[in-house]
């Protein structure tokens, strides 16, 4: 016991326990109009602190996102070449037929693709220098004006994608393709199916970030809802582009 | 012997039905977060350990009649087996040490008041609350858990007709597993963005615990594994209901009735690819954090620098990059192509290279230290004896032709419950002893009950996990409820697996202790003072009102700090900058 008496006797010598030893502690450093974001350690680090904060989130999400649709490809190619021995006539047969794809998701792919473009101004929006120094200054709420029309326009290019791939999907029903008929059929509505959930919850994060800009939030918050929720939905646009072409050409 | 006294600010902390209401709460602050999930696990472990109770009574006495449950049928056993490893893994081993002790800690270490996204924090733990309750759910719906284990391999897992627990139950443990993984992943992003974030100024990455840096690794881990486990288990959902045959294979017979799949060349294989490309992650996902702590506090009790820092933080990134690589030594047995065989043994014998460094380092750290042997300090030690045992026994299995053997037995089954099952668990006891005050209003546990707790789980550790080896050599086969009327050779075996199950029950019976001196500890523990270890790290450090935490020394900075006018052996990483050791002083 004495051992451990020992060890906790640092406690009660310091009644009142202080930072830091018997040194002189650090001399503050005082900068230009409390704008030393450096000096900041607890707090904020500078007016894109947040910004930058919720960026990395949504990229992290993104790299979880993505390895999801590795694993199904890794699992899509593989199942592609493998086979099984026939019991009775000991012949090796794989059972993979190839997907004709419905001609509709090349017009799916180009509408996200410009739907991308549209989200792209809308985040530009937000930051543009000249609009967000009159939001400083007062005069109004400028990049909500701006930035709105291209989320709006964004929003509808996104609704037709998804209504798009329904399209596809019944085009592909009324051949008799359904998930289990084939496996190459089955990978297609995994593919497609988890991307569209996906790409839903993009269009929720699209409303969001247009319910903080029509409520007129802080522009910080505009700003981070906007540029998160952009950056969210390219990935979605380039990974809808690369599921098409795995879909398209790995057959 | 002085008894701290209890400064007024301490007199201020809640006191237990204020821990209730705070446990019960949606709080968004990390350390209530750390609690809860400490709880959560808490629960989990008894439950895991009940069950474990029940199956080691069974194999012994398969006429017991336990109240309630009525007779064991060898399915029973299977289904307990399949929860007891389920919870452990996930619910115990894949939550407290990172979600519990890293909530708990992680922003306090790095000099950050709060996690990067604190409501993302809370939702994370209330899905994983939402999926242990489901994960529950499974034991009690009609037909029960499912058997096929925590593997859950397919075809057995994928059709229902296979098992009793293979309908409604099964489903549950998908849908809870799902949504678990969902639960981690969000985890581990706030963790990363926290730790890449929101350290303090002066926080630089060699600065950084090991603590933070094992939850940084594993963050990785997580956020590169469990999305290949939720794809895995979408697929296995879809083969269920879907119709789909993404993992069965044509000609099936289950129980004498032929099972229809619609496309005949569906791989069982597939999934064991995906499933150990998450499990092998998972096991450092389970470990990772405890060999931060134990790091960390053999350096703190041997008031010494931490033994190659550098060394040990590559060790564990190589660890984690290594992990990814030799999931096929799950498979030896299942069918591979030699080649890959012959890689994945060699890539699984590599990564004893980084796990030899841990150990060696540690036992560095110890050597010529000035050791203070309080109950954190025996736990970790005790984990370092577990992970070497456990690691021994890891580049056996290794071996491909040795597998084919070992595969399937108790052998199996003594390594993980050495590696990952005990060393895992010491690690967790030493950080509940050792960070007591940081959930617990500044209390300690009682250090008696802790060494009578740390000396019966050490011994009945030991004492059960290692005759199993024995077991496993002798063949007597892994997931296997009946001995009585099995083959001769196993049932010679009874003896030994009734002196395991002897020993099982004293391990059982320690942690009665383990739980009276936390309960107790929580109302009646010693005040600890504001650092009871002397602590270097930030968690400790009590800044003054509106003082800014900047962090000007390395994380282990133990020594002789006499010429620069400090009575202490050690400086806190907030210290002044003037504070350095003794030049003289040329311990590393
Ligand atoms: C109280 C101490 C424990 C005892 C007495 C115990 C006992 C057992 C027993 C009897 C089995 C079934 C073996 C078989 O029939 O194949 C088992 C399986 C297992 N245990 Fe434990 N266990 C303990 C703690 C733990 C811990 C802490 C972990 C955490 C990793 C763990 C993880 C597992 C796993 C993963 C399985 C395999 C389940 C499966 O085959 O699917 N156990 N344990
Ligand atoms: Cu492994």
């Amino acid at each position: 016991m004495s051992k451990s008496s020992s060890t906790i006797s640092h406690g009660t010598k310091e009644a009142e326990p202080k930072l830091g030893g018997r040194g002189p502690s650090v001399p503050p450093i005082v900068g230009w109009g409390g704008d030393d974001w450096d000096n900041r350690p607890q707090g904020r680090r500078g007016p894109r602190e947040r910004l930058h904060r919720y960026r990395l989130g949504i990229g992290l999400a993104l790299v979880s996102i993505f390895i999801i649709f590795i694993a199904l490809t890794s699992a899509y190619i593989v199942r592609m070449g493998t086979g099984h021995v026939d019991t009775i006539t000991g012949d090796y047969i794989v059972d993979w037929k190839p997907l004709t794809l419905p001609g509709i998701l090349w017009v799916n792919t180009i509408l996200l693709i410009v739907s991308s473009v549209s989200m792209e101004f809308a985040r530009r929006q937000v930051f543009r220098e000249p609009l967000v120094t009159e939001e400083w200054l007062g005069m109004g709420t400028p990049t909500r004006t701006a930035s709105l029309p291209w989320l709006g326009t964004t929003l509808v290019l996104g609704s037709a994608f998804l209504i798009g791939q329904v399209f596809a999907w019944r085009e592909l029903y009324s051949r008799g393709v359904f998930l289990a008929t084939n496996p190459s059929s089955s990978f297609f509505f995994m593919l497609t199916g988890a991307h569209a959930i996906h790409l839903t919850g993009g269009m929720v994060a699209l409303m969001w970030a247009a319910t903080v800009g029509i409520m007129a939030r802080p522009l910080e918050t505009r700003q981070i809802a906007t540029d998160v929720s952009a950056w969210y939905w390219h990935a979605m646009g380039a990974l809808w582009v690369y599921i098409f072409i795995l879909l398209r050409f790995v057959r | 012997m002085s008894q701290p006294k209890s400064s007024p600010a301490q007199v201020a902390h809640p006191s237990s039905p204020g821990i209730l209401r705070q446990i019960l709460s949606f709080s968004t602050d990390h350390k209530t977060i750390g609690l809860q999930y400490f709880f959560l696990s808490l629960i989990a472990v008894l439950l895991g350990m009940a069950l474990s109770l029940i199956m080691r009574l069974h194999i012994i006495w398969p006429q017991l009649r336990i109240p309630l449950l009525g007779e064991i049928k060898p399915e029973t056993y299977l289904a307990f087996m399949t929860m007891h490893g389920t919870l452990m893994v996930f619910f115990v081993l894949s939550t407290a040490p990172q979600s519990g002790f890293g909530n708990l800690l992680l922003p306090s270490q790095i000099g950050a008041k709060q996690m990067a996204f604190p409501v993302l924090n809370m939702l994370s733990l209330w899905t994983t609350v939402v999926s242990f309750v489901v994960m529950l759910a499974a034991l009690f719906v009609t037909g029960g858990a499912p058997i096929s284990g925590w593997t859950q391999y397919p075809p057995l897992s994928a059709i229902e007709a296979a098992a009793p627990g293979n309908g409604l139950g099964m489903d549950l443990w998908i849908v809870s597993i799902a949504v678990f993984c969902f639960a981690s992943l969000m985890g581990a992003i706030n963790f990363l963005a926290t730790t890449l974030r929101l350290r303090a100024k002066g926080m630089s990455l060699m600065r950084m615990p090991l603590t933070v840096w094992s939850w940084f690794v594993t963050s990785m881990l997580i956020l590169l594994s469990f999305s290949v486990l939720l794809a895995a288990v979408l697929l296995l959902f879809s083969d269920r209901h879907w119709g789909t045959s993404f993992y069965l294979p044509a000609g099936l017979v289950v129980n004498g009735i032929a099972i229809a799949t619609k496309n005949a060349g569906g791989s069982p294989l597939l999934w064991q690819h995906l499933f150990w490309f998450f499990g092998h992650p998972e096991v450092y996902i389970a470990i990772l954090p405890g060999m931060g702590v134990t790091s960390h506090l053999i350096s703190t009790f041997s008031r010494k620098r931490v033994f190659a820092y550098r060394a040990m933080v590559y060790s564990m990134l190589s660890i984690g990059v290594l992990g990814f690589l030799v999931w096929g030594h799950h498979m030896f047995v299942a069918g591979m192509n030699p080649n890959y065989v012959m890689a994945f043994s060699t890539l699984t014998l590599v990564i004893a290279v980084p796990s030899g460094v841990k150990t060696i380092n540690w036992l560095g750290t110890l050597w010529g230290g000035r050791i203070r042997f309080t109950t954190p300090l025996l736990f970790s030690v005790g984990f370092i004896s577990l992970f070497i045992t456990g690691g021994l026994t890891g580049p056996i299995l290794a071996q491909p032709e040795v597998d084919r053997y070992l595969h399937d037995t108790y052998f199996v089954v003594a390594h993980f419950h050495m590696i990952m099952g005990m060393a895992g668990v010491f690690a967790l006891f030493a950080a509940t002893y050792f960070w007591f005050p940081k959930m617990f209003a500044d209390r300690l546990m009682n250090e008696s009950f802790g060494r009578i707790h740390f000396w019966m789980t050490f011994i009945g550790a030991y004492a059960t996990f290692l005759p199993m080896h024995f077991l496993g050599m002798a063949g007597h086969p892994r997931r296997y409820s009946q001995i009585q009327g099995s083959a001769e050779y196993i049932q010679k075996l009874l003896p030994l697996q009734t002196f395991i199950t002897v020993w099982a029950i004293v391990l059982i019976t320690a942690q009665l202790v383990f739980l009276f001196n936390f309960f107790r500890s929580m109302r009646l523990g010693k005040f600890s003072g504001a650092n009871p270890w002397d602590s270097t790290t930030l968690e400790w450090a009590v800044p003054k009102p509106g003082q800014k935490i900047v962090v000007n020394h390395g994380p282990y900075e133990f020594g002789d700090f006499q010429s620069s006018g400090s009575q202490r052996d050690f400086v806190m990483q907030s210290d002044s900058p003037f504070l350095t050791s003794n030049p003289s002083d040329t311990r590393p």
